[in-house]
């Protein structure tokens, strides 16, 4: 059950052949949209991807809420929650939950995202908390500690043997131990041994004196650590010059090493296993004061030192110097080279220019550094078929481009159910992007339309208020009417209210369902005024007048009289304006239906008004 | 066996003095038709015992969403040990997991009739991804008050198209509806852990335009009352199914003219549908004639409905929620409008749901990042509540107790004796929270960023 627990091993040799997320360094510049981000498409990375857009969002809601000191500590704690969630997610890669077959890709990524959270890291250090002398050396003790971790497996192993003190990766883990400064579990190791020789007891014993005596730590000034320590290595190398562990070749060797001997660090560069870790246990024990700005002399010096002839830098070799030369924009071009993803530089790069550091920078192309970032990661996002909700709140925080990105990219999602249109309308109506609103309205009601969901495509349309679409449909549904003589979809058309408003053609179509509905319930005059006024107030398209007049023609052979004179009169204007119109050609193609219409409305129209003017007369004669 | 890590949600501020004040307080919109109750709504601010300080639903809350201990500060050594240090706080109840997928439906596993332990399983179905999943997912045994880590996945099975909606038909079957416009009842095997396909309706739902060759149309919604499962989709279609038969027993064509959301069972023949210009409809399957018994809707501006629940014990009362986050409760047994309009979230609300078997608690979640507890169950005499508004510090005292259990909390649309807390339970959350489901004490929900969330101490 320990397993899990161990640390990723750091396989930096893997990165010869990362390809960056541009495929080559020199085609990038080209200018936004053209990368692929090849990471985005990795299963296991989403947790990455999402876990992190909610720190991405966090940091940039707190935005100016914060001053000085405690400004500082929450960019500090929000660079550590980016760590912890790439640390998250190598856990979730690691062996345990994986079959065999997956084993070698998956150690890839592992290894690629331990480099990331060993440059951040470092980053954070230097960039983001800007430890001075004294802690820096604290900081970057902790961070080789954080990440050179075989010495776990190999302390486990040797704690676990029956003796420890014969166990052949004794001295290696003591060496470590030291390397590593953490005197208190060396020397716990020491004591074991020294209770199983009796005979070196003294010598142990100076051992293990000068290793409690070792001066470090926070609490005291520069100087007087300064002073101390000077103290500490000059009783270190009496020792040494006496011969006091002469009889020891290990513990000479340890002996050696505390008084900063680098030719004894470097007999130990498998334990050391890289040339930073070399670099930290070389300032540890020469120059535990060592300030910032000095960094890149020991850097390079220890770089030359460790690989020596035989061996070129690699990629992450080139960044962690770049690092510790505080050239910021360096660290982020050659990680976005050597990295395969747009996350990590975009993210590095949004809490650098948090931390203020970037402000100097202008490219030529775009807006700035961070904002290109951010665009290409964003852009990357929504080439991804479902991650594509996360790149919205990162376009948002780009305040020159964001919108014109986000723009052309939401008008390219799929929208493949109604639901996922609805999600994609929200954004867009949150941002009052007008514009992309109608278009998705207009994309599901064509779609709508084209399934036969005539309610549903009015439905869309009255969203997007577009008048004309709206028109269209209401032309079908009377369409429909006048083939098939019923209305369809009548629980929509009922309940249009004041949406019915968008389109002469809809408000029509509400207008005359009112009829029937009127006519149904048998409230006839009602019908009858409603009818009339929908010709005469030219609400009805002329096409249809025709079957307005039909409809007219059941009213007029009512019983009891329902048009007045003047009604009739205007019913009758309507007939010969509609029949006035048409040239006599076209009449004459007319079949014999349409005549026999015109004239039995005429003789209808004729009857009703003579019996009107009969009933009109008597009443008011009465 | 392997602990993996949990993640943790801090929750408000425990025991903080902060007043909980939304900055949308729920209030009823009063511009939308004059004669509805004026029921308000309101975050009362209680002077709450320190265990159960509910979190302020304020968006811009500064409180991270995460409060973790930094990965240096214990040299090399990761997670469990930060876990231990802070497992037994009670705040600490609420555990997530990143799933790499979009969750659109999260639901508990029935419990069989006599159990007495809260559910332990639930699955969920994925949405808009290239191969969409549905999981069944258990929560650890919460022990002797330790936290013991997040859902462990127990078995998944691929799903064609988005999973809409999930319903348990019982223990074993889950019915799911696809965005293909297909059902499926998915059985679980509890024996080995797998899930296999027990029956298929391929095209239940479907556009009558088939000269397309995808002519499925999604079926959005189901709903379950073993052995009949009922089904509504895009298309307007309802369809009745029993789970032993091949052919639909029922089908609705046309029965509505908009897109169905979602359907629930009214009684064992009626059931309840809300569709995308505003109508709640009651179809009543006796009835021959393909037309809904009732038609309820919101007056004026047809606000889509998208979701649909009924009060587990008083029938008639119904919650709504709407593409504007409003919360409409209707008493169907009068008038044809809701009863009482709560303006809720700031965009759709996806699903409403009253707790089963404590129905003066209702959950809501909305596209907008958030997940609302609405409760009505405030004991004003045992909890002396001061309102403080505008200065003013009024003491509501003990109100009509006799009533109070004959009328229920939800249509209680007087003022001044309403009284409704409400938590907003995701402080910090962006993206949309597509569903929850609640049973005993525990809250499930999945979101758009690819998360599950278990609280398993919701009346805490």
């Amino acid at each position: 059950m320990e397993e899990a627990d161990t640390e990723p091993p750091l396989v930096v040799r893997d990165w010869g052949r990362v390809g960056g997320p541009g495929g080559t360094g020199t085609d990038r510049e080209g200018g936004p949209g053209g990368a692929r981000d090849q990471d985005i498409y990795i299963q296991t990375l989403r947790k990455l991807f999402n876990e992190s857009h909610g720190v991405f969002i966090g940091l940039q809601r707190c935005e100016e809420e914060l001053a000085g000191k405690s400004r500082k500590a929450h960019l500090v704690q929000v660079s550590k929650n980016y760590r912890s969630v790439i640390r998250a997610c190598m856990e979730d890669m690691h062996p345990g939950t994986t079959t065999k077959s997956e084993t070698r890709p998956c150690s890839f990524q592992v290894s690629i995202l331990s480099a990331m959270e060993l440059i951040w890291n470092l980053c954070e250090i230097l960039f983001v908390e800007a430890a001075a002398a004294g802690p820096l050396l604290l900081r970057l003790l902790d961070w080789i500690r954080l990440h050179v971790c075989d010495v776990d497996s190999m302390v486990r192993e040797v704690l676990s043997s029956e003796n420890p003190s014969k166990h052949k990766l004794f001295w290696n883990v003591v060496d470590v131990f030291v390397l590593q400064g953490r005197m208190d579990e060396a020397r716990h190791l020491l004591s074991k041994e020294a209770s199983a020789n009796p005979t070196s007891m003294s010598m142990y014993k100076v051992l293990d004196d000068l290793m409690m005596k070792m001066p470090l730590g926070n609490t005291q000034t520069l100087t007087e650590l300064e002073l101390k320590w000077q103290h500490w290595h000059e009783e270190c190398q009496r020792y040494l010059r006496d011969g006091t562990f002469a009889s020891n070749p290990h513990m000479e060797s340890i002996c050696k090493i505390l008084a900063g001997d680098e030719n004894a660090m470097l007999e130990k560069k498998e334990l050391l296993t890289t040339w930073y870790h070399f670099l930290v246990t070389r300032l540890l024990y020469s120059h535990p004061t060592v300030k910032p700005m000095e960094l890149h002399f020991y850097a390079q010096s220890s770089m030359d030192l460790f690989l020596g002839e035989e061996s070129s830098p690699e990629p992450l070799d080139t960044i962690l110097m770049a690092a510790f030369e505080f050239e910021l924009h360096q660290v982020i071009k050659e990680c976005s080279i050597a990295l395969s993803n747009w996350w990590f530089v975009a993210h590095l790069t949004d809490l650098l220019d948090h931390c203020k550091l970037l402000q100097s920078h202008n490219l030529y192309f775009g807006s700035n550094m961070r904002e290109f970032l951010l665009l290409e990661y964003a852009s990357g996002l929504f080439s991804h078929h479902s991650l594509w909700q996360l790149g919205v709140d990162y376009f948002d925080h780009c305040r020159e481009y964001g919108r014109v990105y986000l723009e052309l990219h939401i008008e390219r999602i799929p929208l493949n159910t109604e639901q996922k249109a609805l999600k994609v309308l929200r954004i867009c109506e949150q941002r009052h992007m007008h514009e992309q609103v109608r278009s998705i309205c207009k994309i599901m009601a064509m779609k709508a339309l084209r399934n036969n969901r005539l309610g549903s495509a009015l439905s869309w349309s009255i969203r997007a208020k577009d008048a004309a679409f709206a028109t269209l449909i209401s032309d079908r549904f009377l369409k429909d009417y006048c083939e098939r003589g019923c209305f369809s979809d009548l629980d929509l058309i009922d309940n249009l209210g004041p949406s019915m408003l968008l389109s002469d053609r809809l408000t029509f179509l509400g207008k005359y369902r009112e009829f029937h509905r009127l006519y149904g319930e048998k409230r006839f005059s009602e019908a009858a005024k409603l009818l009339l006024m929908l010709m005469t107030a030219h609400i009805a398209p002329c096409s249809f007048w025709m079957t307005l007049l039909t409809d007219a023609l059941p009213l007029l052979e009512q019983k009891e009289v329902i048009f007045s004179a003047e009604q009739t009169y205007e019913l009758m204007q309507c007939l010969e304006d509609l029949t006035a119109g048409k040239p006599d050609k076209q009449k004459l193609l007319d079949d014999d239906v349409e005549t026999t219409k015109v004239e039995m409305l005429r003789l209808a129209l004729a009857r009703n008004l003579a019996r009107v003017i009969v009933k009109e007369g008597t009443l008011e004669g009465s | 066996m392997i602990k993996r890590r949990g993640h943790k949600i801090r929750e408000g501020s425990q025991g903080s003095p902060q007043p909980i004040t939304g900055p949308h307080p729920p209030t009823t919109a009063q511009g939308r038709g004059g004669h509805f109750g004026t029921t308000a709504a309101r975050s009362t601010s209680v002077p709450a015992p320190p265990m159960a300080a509910p979190a302020p639903p304020s968006r811009s809350s500064p409180v991270s969403l995460r409060a973790r201990r930094p990965p240096a500060a214990n040299g090399g050594r990761r997670g469990r040990r930060r876990e231990r240090a802070r497992g037994g706080a009670a705040m600490e109840e609420v555990s997530a997991r990143f799933v790499a997928q979009k969750i659109s439906k999260a639901r508990w596993r029935p419990l069989p009739a006599a159990a007495l332990q809260p559910p332990d399983v639930f699955a969920t179905g994925s949405w808009d991804n290239e191969d969409n999943r549905l999981s069944v997912w258990a929560v650890g045994e919460l022990g002797s008050g330790e936290y013991l880590g997040e859902p462990q996945l127990l078995c998944d099975i691929g799903h064609d198209g988005d999973v809409m909606d999930m319903q348990f038909l019982d223990q074993e079957r889950i019915v799911v509806a696809s965005s293909t416009g297909s059902v499926t009842v998915f059985r679980h095997h509890q024996n080995n852990q797998t899930l296999s396909v027990n029956q298929r309706w391929e095209k239940a739902h479907y556009h009558v335009d088939q000269d397309t060759s995808c002519g499925g149309a999604a079926c959005t919604g189901v709903i379950c009352n073993n052995p009949e499962i009922v089904t509504v989709g895009e298309d307007g279609r309802i369809n009745l199914f029993r789970a032993d038969q091949k052919d639909a027993v029922r089908t609705i064509d046309n029965a509505d003219s908009s897109t169905l959301h979602a359907v629930t069972f009214l009684r064992t023949t009626e059931i309840l549908t809300v569709n995308s210009i505003g109508q709640l409809k009651i179809w009543d399957f006796r009835q021959q004639r393909n037309e809904p018994s009732q038609i309820f809707s919101l007056t004026g501006e047809r606000v889509p409905l998208h979701c649909v629940d009924r009060h587990p014990n008083q029938q008639h009362i119904v919650a709504t929620g709407g593409q504007d986050g409003m919360l409409s409760i209707w008493d169907i047994r009068q008038g044809t409008m809701p009863v009482s309009l709560l303006s809720a979230h700031e965009a759709e609300m996806w699903e409403v749901h009253f707790h089963p078997s404590n129905p003066d608690h209702l959950f809501t979640c909305s596209e907008d990042g958030s997940l609302w507890h609405w409760d009505t169950s405030t004991d004003v005499s045992e909890k002396p509540s001061f309102l403080h508004h505008g200065g003013r510090s009024t003491t509501y005292l003990s109100h009509s107790t006799i009533n109070q259990s004959v009328v229920c909390a939800w249509l209680n649309n007087d003022p001044t004796k309403d009284r409704m807390e409400i938590t907003n339970l995701i402080p910090n959350q962006t993206l949309s929270v597509n569903s929850l489901d609640v049973l005993g004490p525990c809250l499930v929900y999945g979101t758009d960023a690819e998360a599950i969330y278990v609280n398993r101490q919701l009346f805490a």
